[in-house]
C-alpha cells in the first residue's frame, strides 16, 4: 500500500524481501547501503540477535529520483527467515507492494526454500494479498557455491508461473540491483494502473 | 490491494498544523505523526537530530508488535503506549485506527498534560482523516501515475 503525498510531491513504496533463514536477504540489503549514494539512502536499521540472524526485521530507505515531478521512495525490509519467526514476519507484510523471493540455491536448501514460500503464500492471503497479483520477482541467491541446483531445477519447482527471475551472489551483488529494479519497476507499473 | 493513503494540499496543511499546535500545548520535543505501514506523515517540533524515517519504521514495528500481543492475550490493540526513559520519554497513540501519533517528552512537561493534550489532537486528527478517506474514495481523483509511461520508469534507472 503505497503513500502518496500531493503536497510534498512524493511517494513511498514497501518492498519486503523473503525467503528462508540464511538465504541471503539482509546482505542483499547491506550490499544495496553500501553501493548506493548517501544522498540517496537513509540508514540501515537491523534488528537482529546477538548472533547476528535477523530478529524482527532490516530496513532501508531509499531514492530513486523523480517521476513526474513526484518523489519516489523505495522502504526495503527484510523478514527473519527462522521458522519459528512467522508472527513478526506476518506484520512486516503489512502494506507491501512488491515482494522479492531469495532462494537459497544449494540443493540441501531446497526444502526451506519450498517451504518458506508457501509460507509467504499463507501469510500474504491472511493480509488479503494474492501473490499471483502483487509485483513479485525471485532471487536465486548463492550461485557461487558448488553445492547449487541448476537454474532449470530451481525455477521447476520455484518459479511455476515463469515470473522475472535472477540468478545472484549477495555478497558480491552480483544480480541484487537487477533484482531490486526489476521489482520496483513492477510497483510502478502497478501504481500507473491505479493499483 | 488495501487502501492507498492519498494525502492532499488541504488535509496536511491542517495536519500539520494540529501536531505543530500539540508540540506547543504539550510543552513537548517532538511530535511525530506515523502511517501504521511505518510511512512519515508530519512532524513537528525538534526534529532536527531525528532520524525521521528510522523513526517512523521502528515505530509501526513496534505497534504491529504489541498488535499482535493484544490479539494474543484477546484484545484487539493497544491504543496507547508509553515508553519512560532516563531523559526523554516516548507517547505513542493509534488515531483511527490507521495512524500512530508520537509524542516525544521530557521533564519539562508531565504525563499528564501529554495525555491531556494528545486526546484533544487525536480527535481532531480522527476528523481529518475521515475527511481524506472520503476524498480519496470520491470520484475525479485518479492516480498521478497513470499518465506515466514505461520510459519514464526506465528513465529511474538508467544511470
Amino acid at each position: 500500500m503505497s503513500f502518496i503525498n500531493y503536497s510534498s510531491r512524493e511517494i513511498n513504496c514497501k518492498i519486503v524481501y523473503y525467503g528462508p533463514g540464511l538465504c541471503g536477504k539482509t546482505t542483499n540489503l547491506q550490499y544495496i547501503y553500501n553501493k548506493t549514494a548517501a544522498d540517496t539512502k537513509g540508514k540501515l536499521i537491523s534488528l537482529s540477535t546477538e548472533t547476528d540472524r535477523t530478529l524482527f526485521f532490516d530496513f532501508l530507505p531509499l531514492s530513486l529520483g523523480e517521476i513526474r515531478g513526484f518523489k519516489t521512495r523505495f522502504h526495503l525490509y527484510t523478514v527473519p527467515g527462522q521458522v519459528f519467526y512467522d508472527a513478526s514476519r506476518k506484520l512486516i507484510l503489512k502494506g507491501v507492494d512488491g515482494v522479492v523471493f531469495v532462494a537459497d540455491s544449494q540443493v540441501e536448501r531446497m526444502e526451506a526454500n519450498i517451504e518458506s514460500l508457501e509460507n509467504l503464500r499463507i501469510n500474504l492471503a491472511e493480509q488479503g494479498y494474492d501473490l499471483n497479483k502483487l509485483p513479485y520477482v525471485i532471487q536465486y541467491n548463492k550461485r557461487d557455491l558448488p553445492n547449487a541446483l541448476s537454474v532449470a531445477e530451481l525455477r521447476q519447482s520455484l518459479n511455476p508461473r515463469s515470473i522475472p527471475d535472477f540468478e545472484a551472489v549477495a555478497p558480491t551483488g552480483v544480480g541484487v540491483f537487477d533484482t531490486l529494479k526489476a521489482v520496483a519497476k513492477l510497483v510502478l507499473t502497478e501504481l500507473k494502473k491505479g493499483g | 490491494m488495501g487502501t492507498q493513503l492519498v494525502m492532499y494540499e488541504e488535509e496536511f496543511t491542517k495536519i500539520n498544523a494540529v501536531c505543530d499546535r500539540l508540540t506547543k500545548d504539550a510543552n513537548a520535543k517532538v511530535v511525530f505523526l506515523v502511517d501504521k505501514n511505518g510511512q512519515l506523515i508530519s512532524s513537528a517540533g525538534q526534529t532536527q537530530n531525528i532520524d525521521t524515517t528510522s523513526l517512523a519504521s521502528l515505530t509501526a514495528g513496534n505497534v504491529a508488535a504489541m498488535g499482535g500481543l493484544a490479539k494474543l492475550i484477546g484484545e484487539n490493540e493497544f491504543p496507547h503506549q508509553f515508553h519512560e526513559g532516563a531523559k526523554d520519554s516516548l507517547y505513542m497513540t493509534i488515531v483511527g485506527s490507521r495512524v500512530v501519533l508520537v509524542v516525544i517528552f521530557d521533564n519539562r512537561t508531565s504525563l499528564g498534560l501529554v495525555r491531556l493534550r494528545i486526546k484533544k489532537a487525536s480527535d481532531e486528527l480522527t476528523k481529518i482523516f475521515e475527511s481524506l478517506v472520503k476524498k480519496a474514495d470520491g470520484p475525479g481523483i485518479g492516480s498521478p501515475f497513470a499518465e506515466i509511461s514505461d520510459d519514464d520508469i526506465d528513465n529511474l534507472f538508467s544511470e
